[in-house]
């Protein structure tokens, strides 16, 4: 999210699972789709079979995804970076590049400002004491006809490309293996697989998930590899893409309909304090083109919005009022996971609503989290699920201790119905969205999330109306309308996202003739006015429903090419393109760059292929419009500006615990940054005391803490474990399925050892360093084994950028013992 | 489990009477595991729990990912997984043990109870409970350690190949559910010919040796798979190398058992019974002489 869309324009997967089977070269990092995504994991199965292709894998454990590669590496957690920005030096130095690509399509000819600086670790403008950065240095040279400067010839030696050339220069394949343990004949054998795809004749699709997310650098460590891609040529073509690989079946449907604490629904933004009228909000969305003639998309932000509000607060929205602006919340701060915890914690927050998240289990610090939900007056749980969340005030020895008389929260537990007992849609990874049906009924008196919302909301609303308050207008005033307002139907939802026309839109040419008339489904977003004419709930989804009907129901297996392109299958956003970008799968000519991954050209009238062009279908080549449409660039960014916290290129800091000094800069070992509250910088622990790096992860047979409460998936993997290596179980005297305690500065868990080769013992800055992996999963509701929670060890520190938890590295201590109280001794 | 009309038997346990076979011309099945693709994800594990109704007591971890630790009346196939070290690149290879279905089944020659022990025409080898006395003969008899008896009702169980789902023409539950396609199920040419293909596969790929287990010892076998390393099956979680019925079985079976009574059938039979209370059912060099003896 919080890269891709600095670097390419739009935060999704930007190819999609069938195009998968395209990929020559397949580099698993950051994710093991074997395990989490193994349905997905087919189309891995389908390029190998049938496209020859290699699959690599990068990771700190030999996973199952390893199980079936071609060629596998470990690498220590927490030092993707160090490894990428290798992989890119090494592409550089030895003249790999995709050149004519590179040039075209991305940012490497621009020319950056002199003020811009790395030095000693830190970026030009830190503040250390706000931790934070001041970024009007980033930029580019801009030009007196107010466009960016540019040298086609790259002589300049402040063009991007240079300034990442020197950049890199410094992660040598020996200072990958210091930093990363990665032996260097396994490292340079992958970049010249890697190497092997910047032609055009070739491409690398990369999958990754949480194991890059879940760091304090983690949106840096994807933005490598989205760099890299671009170095490649690897953007916009059949099997190429940086490809996030969501974990829950509708991830990126709650993050397009605003999961993001500062977004709103479309990646609009919700606006911030600073932004105290609409006209504030506006003036710094003009989006105005950096290069001449270049598309700049959301150039049509306004649109958007108003679309948003009108769909929002109806006819309570006016040109007058600014639409309702002054309804939106004003954020001060983003309000995460953590950042909720933190203020549970610090007694702040009255209530909680836990919608589908079973929140003790899945914080890090869960003795933080657990203090935190005692300290509320109420906590509402809906779920379909018993869950220890609900559960937190219960006793239960060492697996959650708590003084239960104490506990002053009320909790009222709503029992939800699963997704297959309600109709609706999901969005996939490759942002299909795709209607489901429902399959029974829910079970006793549950009843869907939609039902729940709507009960809630009807009953605000009334109390509102009756007694007034403070400011009830967005509530009283939010557009309801529905057949049965306690009960939308999930069809009424999906068109009220797709947005409708309020009144006749005339032909501009033809005042006689309607385009579109009032009361009609949008057909797509081109459509969305600035005037309070259209509505849209969530632009992004715009043609999912038009008058042609529910397009998310489509289940057609229709693929012409044989490309994986099932352009009637669900509705894809935006308006049905499958590999975003895919202009750039042609020269700046318009011709493929090869007959074998030909996919959109210019055939002397407009762009055809086998998918709906990411471009002005006739907008001709000669016009020098760049293919990344929605940057005001035209261009991809190897070097993002201002748009990232913590810089406009990636740089190896290690994680806030770590066994080892940052031997690049010592003064600044972690995210400069990263945010930590106050408390919690004395949680974090040194490697005197907590000599082993950890990990956490997923296994195949479970799904996060739901399946634990199933009897076959209990059976399948019954019991918590944590994975040792071989040489670190001998040096302890531990044995397979022996009970180990693992500590770690905030918290001990104990659990059985499975002691193996596959997590390796590394060498790090010359000195031999175990690697712990510890699977999620367990608790102490479920079917499944008692068990502690994982999260009781992982540290309190998020990503720079979105806050996600550092739950994929951090330091533990490892000792033999006995079962844990209550526990039968197996 | 149980017989099923549509499938025409083959072979029947303990007896001497020829089966029926006007239906004769039924096509050899086969289940074909690609090693080389299993993820060792469960999904076929879990679908055999599911489709067969089986549910195994939630057990503990024993320090490996094998669960249930071993299979079980209630765990008809298990994913086993072995981590081998191969010159200094790691694999983990990942084998979904059952019944191998072989052509020549040791379990139904060692089978005493008349038609507890059923081969059908196409190859399916299955078990029909109530003719099922409990002995556990085909325990001994099997080479690849296959059935387990129910402490529940003394009955033996294990794979079936879903012959209740190949009678109405559909694939294994294990094959439907797994997501890379790593089971095949077709007729016996037909895996055999895929097989040829994702061998020249994974000799590009630089496994010189990889190649298909099909056993001849026990006259090949309906179950088979694709592996890496066909040089040597031990290390998948002690495939046998060369598995084959016990000669003592053979003779027990070859003819001599409704004979009983005639002096070399009687040394058969107790050479046999040394063999079934000795322990391991691998066949060793001892219970060779033995049967070689016997036959003298
Ligand atoms: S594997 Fe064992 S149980 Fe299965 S058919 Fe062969 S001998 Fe019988
Ligand atoms: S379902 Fe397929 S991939 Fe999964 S364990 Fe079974 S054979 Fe392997």
């Amino acid at each position: 999210m919080a890269s891709l869309a600095p670097t390419f324009g739009r935060g999704a997967m930007t190819n999609h699972w069938n195009d998968i089977k395209n990929a020559d070269v397949i580099l698993v990092m950051g994710g093991n789709p074997a395990e989490a995504h193994p349905c997905g994991f087919k189309w891995v199965t389908e390029a190998k079979a049938h496209n020859k292709a290699k699959l690599i894998v990068v990771d700190p454990r030999f996973t199952r995804s390893a199980a079936v590669s071609d060629l596998y590496a470990p690498l220590r957690p927490g030092t993707d970076i160090a490894f990428l920005l290798g992989v890119m030096r090494h592409i550089l130095t030895n003249d790999k590049i995709h050149t004519e690509y590179v040039k075209a399509f991305t940012n490497a000819t621009f020319i950056v400002r002199e003020g811009f600086k790395f030095e000693n670790g830190l970026f030009t403008g830190y503040d250390e004491t706000k931790r934070d950065y001041a970024r009007g240095e980033w930029e580019y040279e801009i030009g007196e006809d107010g466009f960016a400067k540019v040298d086609p010839t790259l002589a300049n030696p402040r063009c991007v490309l240079n300034l990442l050339k020197a950049h890199v220069e410094r992660y040598t394949p020996e200072t990958v293996e210091k930093i990363c343990g990665t032996p260097k004949d396994k490292f340079l054998k992958i970049c010249e697989h890697v190497a092997s795809t910047g032609n055009g004749e070739r491409s690398m699709t990369s999958l990754y998930a949480l194991g890059w997310t879940q760091h304090s650098h983690g949106a840096q460590n994807i933005r490598c590899m989205a760099m890299l891609q671009l170095l490649l040529g690897n953007m916009g073509v059949p099997g190429g893409g940086v490809n996030a690989l969501r974990g829950h079946a509708n991830v990126q449907g709650i993050t397009d309909l605003g999961l993001l604490t500062t977004a709103l629904p479309g990646y609009l933004a919700l606006p911030s304090q600073a932004e105290a009228t609409y006209a504030d909000h506006m003036k710094t969305r003009r989006f105005k083109p950096l290069r001449p003639g270049q598309t700049s998309f959301w150039q049509n932000y306004e649109k958007f919005f108003v679309s948003f509000q009108k769909a929002m607060f109806g006819q309570a929205a006016t040109k007058e009022n600014d639409w309702a602006y002054d309804y939106l919340p004003k954020w001060d701060t983003p309000y995460d996971v953590l950042k909720i915890v933190d203020t549970m914690y610090e007694g702040k927050l009255n209530g909680c609503i836990a919608q589908g998240l079973n929140v003790l289990m899945a914080s890090a610090h869960k003795g933080k989290a657990l203090q935190g939900l005692a300290k509320l007056k109420w906590l509402v749980v809906i779920d379909p699920l018993e869950t220890e969340t609900a559960r937190f005030w219960e006793n239960h020895g060492e697996f959650n201790e708590i003084d239960s008389a104490k506990v002053q929260t009320e909790v009222i537990q709503l029992p939800a119905c699963t997704v297959a007992e309600e109709e609706g849609t999901f969005t996939n990874s490759g942002r299909n969205i795709q209607w489901h049906w429902k399959a029974a009924n829910g079970a006793g008196e549950s009843r869907s999330d939609l039902e729940i919302m709507a009960g809630i909301h009807t009953r605000l609303r009334a109390l509102y109306a009756k007694e007034g308050g403070a400011f009830p207008d967005p509530i009283v005033n939010l557009s309801w309308n529905y057949a049965r307002p306690e009960a939308p139907s999930a069809d009424e939802v999906l068109r009220e996202l797709n947005g409708y026309v309020l009144e006749d839109v005339k032909d501009p040419q033809d005042p006689n003739k309607v385009l579109m008339r009032a009361g009609t489904l949008v057909p797509g977003f081109g459509a969305l006015r600035a005037d309070g004419t259209t509505t849209s709930g969530c632009w992004i989804y715009t043609g999912c429903y038009t008058e042609a009907g529910n397009m998310t129901m489509r289940r057609s297996t229709d693929d012409p090419t044989g490309l994986g392109v099932y352009q009637n299958w669900g509705f894809v956003w935006p308006a049905n393109r499958r590999i975003l970008y895919n202009r750039a799968s042609a020269d700046a000519s318009g011709k493929p760059w090869s007959t074998r991954k030909k996919y959109i050209a210019w055939n002397g009238s407009r762009w055809t292929g086998p998918d709906v062009p990411d471009y002005g279908p006739t907008v001709k080549p000669e016009a020098s419009v760049g293919p990344f449409i929605m940057n005001p660039e035209g261009v991809s960014r190897l070097f993002t500006r201002g748009l990232m916290r913590d810089g406009p290129f990636p740089e190896h800091y290690e994680p806030f615990e770590s066994p080892v000094a940052n031997s690049l800069h010592e003064k600044v070992a972690s995210n400069p940054v990263a945010r930590v509250f106050k408390e919690d910088w004395k949680e974090f622990g040194k490697a005197d005391k907590f000599p082993y790096v950890a990990t956490t992860y997923r296994l195949t047979e479970h799904f996060h803490y739901w399946t634990k409460t199933h009897l076959i998936n209990a059976i399948l993997q019954p019991e918590l474990f944590a994975e040792l290596p071989e040489a670190l179980a001998k040096e302890k005297g531990i044995g397979p399925g022996d009970w180990v305690r693992i500590s770690s500065a905030r918290g001990a868990i104990k659990c059985k050892a499975v002691v193996t080769k596959r997590l390796p013992t590394l060498t790090i800055h010359g000195k031999p360093t175990h690697v712990v992996g510890i699977p999620i999963h367990y608790g102490f509701v479920g079917t499944a084994r008692k068990g502690h929670a994982t999260n009781t060890l992982t540290p309190f520190v998020g990503d720079a950028n979105v806050n996600t938890p550092e739950y994929k590295a951090f330091l533990v201590n490892v000792e033999k013992t006995t079962a844990p109280a209550g526990a039968p001794s197996v | 489990m149980a017989t099923l009309q549509s499938l025409d038997i083959k072979r029947r346990s303990a007896t001497t009477e020829p089966p029926p076979h006007v239906r004769g011309n039924a096509i050899e099945v086969a289940k074909l595991i690609d090693v080389s693709k299993c993820i060792g994800c469960k999904a076929c594990q879990a679908a055999c729990l599911e489709w067969n109704d089986l549910r195994e007591e939630v057990g503990y971890n024993t320090g490996v990912y094998d669960n249930p630790a071993d299979l079980s009346p209630a765990t008809w196939t298990l994913m086993r997984f072995t981590e081998f070290d191969n010159k200094g690149n790691l694999e983990w290879l990942i084998r979904k043990d059952g019944c191998m279905h072989c052509e020549d089944p040791g379990c139904l020659k060692a089978c005493p109870a008349p038609g507890a022990i059923v081969q059908y025409q196409n190859g399916i080898v299955d078990f029909v409970s109530e003719n099922c006395i409990g002995c556990g003969y085909c325990v001994k008899g099997c080479p690849f350690n296959i059935p387990r008896i129910s402490q529940a009702d003394n009955k033996a169980y294990k794979c079936t190949l879903c012959s209740d789902r190949v009678a109405v023409g559909q694939a294994p539950a294990c094959a439907k559910a797994c997501p890379t396609q790593a089971i095949y199920f077709g007729s016996k040419d037909d895996m055999i010919a895929h097989a040829e293909e994702r061998i020249v596969d994974l000799k590009e790929r630089g496994y010189a040796n990889a190649g298909l287990y099909d056993p001849k010892g026990v006259g090949g076998t309906h179950v088979m798979y694709v592996l890496h390393h066909a040089d040597q099956p031990e290390l998948y979680a002690g495939l046998p190398n060369e598995p084959r019925i016990s000669r003592l079985v053979e003779l027990w079976k070859g003819g001599t058992k409704p004979l009983a009574l005639a002096g070399i059938g009687l040394a058969a039979v107790v050479g046999f019974f040394h063999y079934i209370v000795k322990g391991p059912n691998e066949v060793t060099e001892e219970d060779d002489e033995r049967a070689d003896q016997i036959n003298r």
